[in-house]
């Protein structure tokens, strides 16, 4: 079964703990730590009163009655994790894995960000949890996700700017991890996607898969049946590896994630690592990557920094290649309408990330029946992206005008 | 190296930082100097076990167009002036990966290194890399450090071949002012464990012969030297890589 993975750290041949052996120690110890209290009952315990209490789970399963009539098919419902506290569904890892932290002694939380989403998470879970959060963010990053930056910092966390490499999600992650090569005895690294090194990839996906379990439990209750389709946006995968999860055993419905098709496959512009990738290592697993002849990771390009990453989460790799989950890609262009499309039809403003599950889903709609049903996971609100769009929709504009 | 009255002095370069030529001439300095071992690095865009100077010079490298063929090709030319230095290229898992480990080492081979450091590469995903290694007889050094517990010291160095890698320190590359006493430790411990079987090498930080001593006197059998060189290099001052190498041999000597 599908479900079953990882077997020995690896989602059949992807995955693994290609990392120095600083490191080596410290992933063990987080490796017993999670064996621990992944079924221990205090910890969920208190993670479930987190979630609950403090977070607003559960999100509501929203029928989009509005985006469905302008479809004209299948039935659009959104699990709505732009609700969560901290605007986006990162917020379920954090708790989790500051938690863990806590548990095993650690005080000093480091983490990467890429849209600013996760570093806000992590702030609000330090802050909550009493722990002391450093973040590291790419140079341009921090340039298009200023707010956040200040969010962060209004939390008490402090932000690093990074300036080395592409100087986005990538290399804030390579910065992470050289912080925690050199602080390895006091810290704790939380990861934000099914990404790294085992057992990250598994962990975070557990953290993130209360939002498919949500999903069935609700549509056993409501409609005593399971959907048809799972759409969720991939960037590292941990929203779409959560939304997918509880459903990998039932083959009838299909799952998909979207990728940044960015400026388009063919123009080399774009983060769509599943579709136009090939296997390599980077930050300590083995998987899809975007790389040159030389196997040198490249820069990656996406309207949604949350999406601009080289690399995805191993147990993707692995659906992909059984089949068992699509990845297709959705353009700036297609996200940037979806954006728009689903703030005027719904009053809801969705995150660039998931504005690109929106629009492919939509697309699906119009293809399938009346009375099937599509889940997409809305994984963040997107008041973080107003300004890029503004910006976006100015320069569309006169393009076009020039036409 | 075990045994011998003096350690061995190895030395680290950026293939083609900042280019081939200077690569060549920085080696026939080192050498002169009394470098006995090169480490030729590859680069890579995501050196994560690599400080500020390292992740520089690899950046400029790939800049400048240097790829694993170009390295290859630099191993070639060195191997010929120097017959009997040991060549490694010191690199990241992916560039074997996504070559192909049977073609990438036989290539190295064929261009005359000796074998092969990856510091992302641990011995549990090892299987086939250690395989095809032993088959070119290509030496494969893996990767210690202080942290590292007893029992995978013994498997780091049953795979190792050539001489086990010991990091000095919790961190990354770089050229440091001092090291503590844990460094001195964790030489004592793998020193003990490796034993006739293997010699232990120790990297990361060194830049002054008062380093190299220290790591000498607690029985290291290699010390290894980077980042130091390549500031060398990077402030245009490649000249005295040659009174650089000599200082720092002199100190190997017990
Ligand atoms: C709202 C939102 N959705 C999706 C993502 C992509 O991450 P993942 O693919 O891990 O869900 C991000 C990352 O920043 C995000 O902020």
């Amino acid at each position: 079964m599908l479900s079953s993975y990882p077997v020995g750290g690896k989602f059949g041949k992807y995955g693994g703990k290609y990392i120095p052996e600083t490191l080596e120690p410290a992933v063990q110890k987080l490796e017993d730590a999670y064996e621990k209290y992944r079924n221990d009952p205090d910890f969920q315990k208190e993670l479930n009163y987190y979630l609950t209490e403090y977070a607003g789970r559960p999100t509501p399963l929203y029928f989009a009655k509005n985006l469905t009539e302008s479809a004209g098919g299948a039935k659009i419902y959104l699990k709505r994790e732009d609700l969560l506290h901290g605007g986006a569904h990162k917020t379920n890892n954090t708790l989790g894995q500051a938690l863990l932290a806590k548990r095993m002694g650690k005080k000093r939380i480091i983490a990467e960000t890429g849209a600013g989403q996760h570093g806000v998470g992590t702030a609000i879970a330090c802050s909550v949890l009493g722990l002391s959060g450093e973040v590291y963010m790419g140079s341009k990053d921090v340039e298009r996700q200023k707010l956040n930056v200040f969010r962060m910092q209004l939390l008490g966390t402090k932000v690093h700017s990074v300036d080395s490499g592409s100087q986005t999600l990538k290399d804030a992650i390579n910065e992470a991890i050289r912080d925690w090569i050199s602080n390895v005895q006091t810290t704790y690294y939380l990861i934000g996607s099914v990404v790294g090194p085992h057992p990250y990839p598994m962990m975070v996906r557990d953290f993130q898969s209360v939002i498919g379990n949500e999903v069935r439990q609700e549509m056993l209750q409501r409609y005593g049946s399971l959907p048809s389709a799972i759409v969720a946006c991939v960037g590292g995968g941990s929203n779409a590896m959560g939304s997918f999860y509880p459903f990998l055993d039932d083959s009838s419905v299909r799952l998909i994630g979207v990728e940044a098709g960015g400026q388009g496959l063919k123009t080399g512009k774009h983060s769509a690592t599943l579709c136009a990738g090939s296997e390599g290592v980077l930050h300590g697993m083995f998987t899809y990557l975007l790389q040159d002849k030389q196997g040198q990771v490249i820069d990656t390009h996406s309207v949604s920094a949350g999406l601009d990453y080289p690399g995805v989460g191993p147990e993707h790799s692995m659906l992909k290649d059984v089949k068992r989950a699509e990845y297709v890609s959705c353009t700036d262009d297609e996200a940037i309408d979806a954006f728009v499309a689903l703030s005027r039809l719904e009053g809801i403003i969705p995150a660039l990330e998931s504005s690109h599950a929106i629009s492919h889903a939509v697309k699906m709609a119009k293809e399938m029946d009346r009375d099937e049903i599509i889940i997409v996971t809305l994984s963040g609100r997107g008041d973080k992206d107003v300004q890029v769009v503004q910006e976006y929709l100015a320069k569309r504009g006169k393009k076009r005008a020039r036409k | 190296m075990a045994g011998r009255k003096e350690a061995a002095l190895v030395c680290y370069v950026v293939a083609g930082y900042p280019d081939m030529k200077a690569t060549e001439e920085a080696v026939d300095l080192l050498v002169a100097g009394g470098a006995d071992i090169i480490e030729l690095g590859i680069p890579f865009s995501d050196p994560i076990a690599d400080g500020p100077t390292i992740q520089q010079a690899s950046n400029a490298a790939l800049q400048a167009g240097v790829t694993p063929e170009k390295a290859m090709q630099l191993a070639k030319r060195i191997r010929k002036k120097h017959p009997a230095l040991p060549i490694l290229f010191m690199t990241y898992s992916n560039i074997l990966v996504h070559a192909g480990f049977e073609q990438f080492l036989e290539k190295s081979k064929q261009s005359g290194v000796d074998g092969f450091i990856l510091p992302d590469m641990p011995v549990e995903e090892a299987g086939q890399y250690s395989a095809l290694a032993e088959k070119q007889g290509l030496a494969t050094v893996f990767l210690a450090s202080p942290n590292t517990s007893k029992e995978r010291l013994q498997k780091i160095i049953d795979r190792s071949s050539g001489f086990m890698y010991l990091v000095s320190v919790f961190g990354i590359t770089g050229a440091r002012k001092s090291f503590e006493g844990y460094t001195q430790d964790a030489i004592k411990r793998s020193k003990k464990l490796a034993a006739g079987k293997l010699p232990v090498g120790v990297g990361f930080g060194i830049s002054k012969p008062e380093h190299a001593r220290f790591m000498v006197g607690a029985g290291a059998d290699a010390i290894i030297v980077g980042s130091a060189i390549v500031n060398k290099i990077s402030n245009g001052k490649t000249a005295e890589l040659k009174a650089l190498a000599a200082s720092l041999k002199k100190a190997c000597r017990k």
